[in-house]
């Protein structure tokens, strides 16, 4: 039980080869700075080897990590085993893009200890990788998983889209069944959302693009649920299916469960003890302020124990799982708002948990206003 | 200082002819203040009044003035307040004085409360001088408003005098016609005491700040005072005059106008237009035309928040300390919680309150919608005067009703009478009268339910006539009308606070309207919403609010749950504003918005 309690790391590595259309994560389309924010990392690292102990995940997010060349990705791993301790059979995740992905690297992620894969396959569809301005295209992804498979990881997840004006109930079908073939041991589908400051949200804004609207994207969400769990996958979180529960991704489980997690690197956020920092976002800021000593801190906060309830609350009401009833502050919940989520099928209760039904993980941001007092 | 060296008179005007600043340039003029010290509108001094350009509480003041030919005199300015709502305010003022001046803005002419303004003046026999204003506009007309002058007022346009208060000119003239033109007051110091109410203030050390004319005797610090209405005593304190901030004297003499501080707790300890007279040797009647005013408008009022009952509680009996106009008591709502019933003098009066309890006490208050009082006669000959829709008899017992009406008397452009006659209809006005007191301009009244004036009635008219309409009216008797009371349910739940007493063939318009607000104004919920008006157990309008079906983030990592959480705070401190019918969440503004006006 213990185990479940142990802290994360995150590594934000902001680089990519080009800039997505979708995404708002911050990146910077360019290598020229990797060599600076290494050893930035590395200096944050230092900042932080005594507070944080015995990970059991580490996730290489970005961004691109895999733009990282050999001999970078390596020292970055030797660095935070010198410094940080891991538990065994801890889970350790790198994202991977399609394109750039090659055997020769794969076999090095591999020896560096890390053994699970997170693909931004995204689509098997040209049309909609061109839409969200993906750099590579369905046969890379094939040959991506491929390779994958072959140089013998064991833990594959699959990042997928849908909802977009390009695809069609039938083309996403197709996506879902070409994914399975390879029995990725995770899935996550993420509904096609305009974020604010991602270059789709200023199209959509001009009118150039649009989403595709709140009927058809509901539908969508609930065909994918019940087809995939068809398929053996459990619908663990709004966006995320596991093969089996070993398999649902530990890391950002703790996200969702104010379980501790450390993040290095630009943007990234921290959590412990219940305050929460985030790093600045900027490579050029974080590194200078790492330069002259100082954590590279933009923001933090100390939760109180209304908001940690009340976080508790909405992030446990994006999980299967639900929330422990008892966990949480006496007077969070009404009663009768409860009682009539119940009656309207948007959660069940069992074993003093609140669990959204599918039709609630639907409205899953109203859900915790709908039962707060 | 002799009867013969005091002058009392009011300003009177139809709203924006430039009352206020008239007597902002005969202060200034009288020397009360310096021009440094000159703010504009001295007497409306409170926030509201200023921004709405209409005086609500009335002031009065003293001004100095020595004549051309060299005599010293006493000028009792007192001031008006400038709205049907306060028209007994207004009568008991002109009671104070003898004589007015009649202010007809050269531009606008002469408009419906000139008019109504007039006709009261005349009622006490006051001596009335026609004062043209705003002559400096470039679209003075001053040879056509002479004209309005003589057939619509009847008044020698000859002697009108000519005025620009913004800029100055004529202003002696005015003066000069203050004393020459308007009598002075007639009484006598030797009888006993009879002394007008005709205004009251709240002073927080002091108590009520009484205004009063001196008709006969005379009233000194150390009297006792008797106040006739119910007969109770106080000792004078202090009498004195306004200059700009009381100034006190040691008497106040017959003819003269001044206040009493007595000790008196709060304004609503008094009545306005009752008789002030000493104990020791009282008057054996009171003076004429004492009427113990009643509210005519009525509104529910609930605090945002049902934390804050306590506070709106206090803050509604601090109000009541200088408005005794409004009566409230304490009402129960199953969708608003605990709140209090109010009654108001119209629908100015009410909005006011409502302002000024939003901004001078900061309360966040929600209203329901102003309602009359209406009478029922039962089948067993009972009667009742319900004005809270929560009272409405069971409608099998009712043998009849009945509702205030009032006259409306409108004066406008010709070009907007079909506009102007079709609103009037539309609100069930009847008995049309129609005149052309001069060419261009009419003159319409109707007999109308006071219910359909209460609500709209003005904004709609001044949307009709582009602001050229004016508007004056008076409550004239009950009359038969067919009453229903109109619920209003959401997911069959009915929202007490929304339910009216209204005319049966009004209800489906009403009913529709409401209906249509709320879909606006409530926001989708995770389950349908039906929004139903019903008069009994028949539905009679109704709309739908369509559930939404998603709103989920897709993605919810390290670096977005303090934004996702923030929201959700921002989210539950909003839900606090919301009332809560059944388990759809219906927002502060859904209650405000279903009183405005519609849009066409």
């Amino acid at each position: 039980m213990n185990k479940e309690k142990q802290p994360g790391l995150y590594i934000h590595i902001p680089f990519c080869r080009s800039k997505c259309l979708y995404c708002d994560f911050y990146s910077v389309a360019s290598r020229a700075a990797i060599p600076a924010w290494l050893k930035a990392v590395q200096r944050e690292v230092l900042l932080y080897k005594d507070r944080f102990h015995d990970f059991d995940s580490l996730y290489l997010g970005g961004g691109t990590p895999t733009i990282l060349g050999e001999r970078e990705l390596a020292g970055l791993l030797e660095c935070l085993h010198k410094h940080f301790t891991f538990c065994p059979e801890s889970e350790m995740t790198i994202e991977a893009n399609p394109d750039g992905l090659s055997r020769d690297k794969l076999k090095v992620i591999g020896s560096l200890g890390i053994n699970r894969i997170s693909l931004g396959v995204q689509s098997f569809d040209d049309r909609d990788l061109k839409y969200l301005g993906r750099s590579h295209d369905s046969r890379q992804a094939l040959k991506s998983l491929d390779m994958v498979r072959s140089c013998g990881f064991a833990d594959l997840g699959a990042d997928l889209m849908y909802g977009l004006e390009t695809q069609s109930i039938q083309g996403w079908r197709r996506t879902l069944e070409k994914i399975l073939e390879f029995r990725p041991e995770h899935i996550s589908c993420y509904q096609m959302t305009f974020e604010k400051g991602a270059p789709l949200w200023k199209m959509k804004a001009a009118g150039l693009v649009r989403s595709i609207g709140e009927k058809l994207e509901s539908a969508f969400f609930i065909w994918t649920s019940r087809y995939l769990e068809k398929h053996a996958y459990q619908h663990y979180e709004i966006s995320n299916f596991a093969r089996s529960p070993e398999f649902m991704c530990r890391h950002n489980r703790k996200y969702w469960s104010h379980i501790p997690y450390l993040g290095l690197g630009p943007s990234a956020h921290s959590f412990q003890a219940g305050s929460r920092w985030w790093n600045v976002r900027s490579i050029r800021k974080y590194c200078r302020l790492l330069a002259e000593g100082k954590a590279p801190v933009e923001g933090a906060e100390v939760l109180s124990e209304e908001q940690l309830d009340l976080e508790t609350l909405d992030l446990g009401l994006r999980t299967s799982a639900g929330v422990d009833l008892h966990a949480l502050g006496d007077r969070l919940i009404m009663d009768e708002a409860l009682a009539e989520l119940q009656k309207s099928g948007l959660v069940k209760v069992t074993n003093g948990r609140i669990q959204p039904s599918l039709k609630g993980f639907l409205v899953a941001d109203s859900l915790p206003l709908m039962l707060c007092s | 200082m002799t009867m013969q060296q005091i002058r009392n008179f009011s300003i009177i005007a139809h709203i924006d002819h430039g009352k206020s600043t008239l007597a902002d340039r005969l202060i200034q003029h009288a020397g009360l203040v310096n021009d440094r010290e000159f703010r504009d509108q001295i007497l409306d001094n409170m926030d509201i009044e200023r921004e709405r350009g209409i005086t609500i509480k009335s002031q009065t003041v003293l001004l100095p003035y020595t004549s051309r030919s060299g005599e010293v005199f006493d000028l009792n300015l007192i001031d008006t307040p400038g709205h049907a709502d306060f028209s007994y305010e207004v009568s008991r003022a002109l009671a104070s004085c003898e004589g007015v001046l009649l202010l007809v803005d050269a531009s606008q002419g002469v408009q419906a409360q000139t008019i109504a303004n007039l006709y009261a003046a005349m009622e006490h026999d006051l001596s009335i001088v026609p004062v043209i204003n705003k002559i400096d506009l470039p679209s003075a007309d001053i040879g056509r408003v002479k004209e309005q002058i003589e057939h619509d007022l009847g008044l020698e346009p000859d002697h009108a005098l000519l005025c620009s208060a913004k800029e100055g000119t004529g202003v002696e003239d005015v003066f000069e016609a203050i004393v020459n033109r308007i009598p002075p007051p007639s009484g006598n110091a030797e009888k006993p005491l009879a002394a007008l109410i005709f205004d009251a203030h709240y002073d927080p050390f002091r108590g009520a700040i009484v205004s009063c004319r001196v008709f006969d005797g005379a009233l000194r610090p150390g009297d006792i005072i008797r106040l006739m209405f119910n007969g109770a005593t106080h000792k004078v304190e202090e009498v004195g005059v306004f200059r700009l901030n009381r100034e006190s004297r040691g008497e106040l003499s017959a003819g003269s106008v001044g206040y009493v501080i007595a000790g008196i707790k709060s304004v609503a300890d008094i009545r306005i237009g009752d008789t002030i007279t000493l104990d020791s040797n009282p008057v054996s009647s009171p003076l004429p035309g004492f009427k113990n005013i009643k509210p005519v408008v009525f509104s529910s009022l609930y605090p945002i928040s049902s934390d804050d009952y306590p506070s709106l509680l206090d803050s509604l009996e601090k109000y009541k300390l200088n408005d005794a106009a409004l009566v409230y008591q304490k009402d129960t709502s199953v969708a608003l919680g605990q709140g209090f019933r109010c009654g108001f003098l119209g629908l100015l009066h009410l909005e006011i309150v409502q302002e000024r309890l939003e901004r001078e006490f900061d309360q966040s208050i929600i209203m329901t919608a102003p309602s009359v009082q209406y009478q029922f006669t039962l089948l067993d000959g009972a009667t009742l005067t319900v004005e809270n829709p929560q009272y409405y008899p069971d409608p099998t017992v009712i043998k009849s009703s009945a509702e205030p009406f009032i006259r409306a008397a409108i004066i406008l452009p010709e070009r907007y009478m079909g506009a102007v006659m079709k609103l009037c209809l539309d609100r069930r006005g009847a008995n049309p009268r129609i005149t052309y007191p001069t060419p261009g301009r009419v003159e319409i009244t109707f007999d109308m339910p006071l219910a359909e004036v209460v609500f709209d009635f003005y904004d709609r008219l001044k949307t009709v006539t582009q602001g050229y309409g004016s508007f004056d009216y008076e409550l004239i008797e009950y009359r038969q009308s067919d009453l229903v009371k109109l619920d209003i349910l959401v997911n069959s739940e009915r929202v007490d606070a929304l339910s009216i007493i209204v005319h049966r063939e009004r209800a489906r318009e009403w009913g529709v309207q409401v209906c249509d607000r709320l879909k606006e104004e409530i926001p989708r919920h995770s389950f349908k919403i039906a929004i139903q008006g019903a008069i009994g157990g028949k539905i009679i309008s109704r709309s739908t609010i369509s559930p939404f079906r998603k709103d989920v983030t897709a993605k919810c990592y390290g670096g977005d749950i303090t934004r996702k959480r923030k929201l959700l705070e921002k989210q539950k401190k909003g839900k606090k504003r919301m009332k809560m019918v059944g388990s759809v969440m219906i927002p502060q503004s859904a209650f405000v918005s279903v009183l405005k006006a519609k849009d066409e």
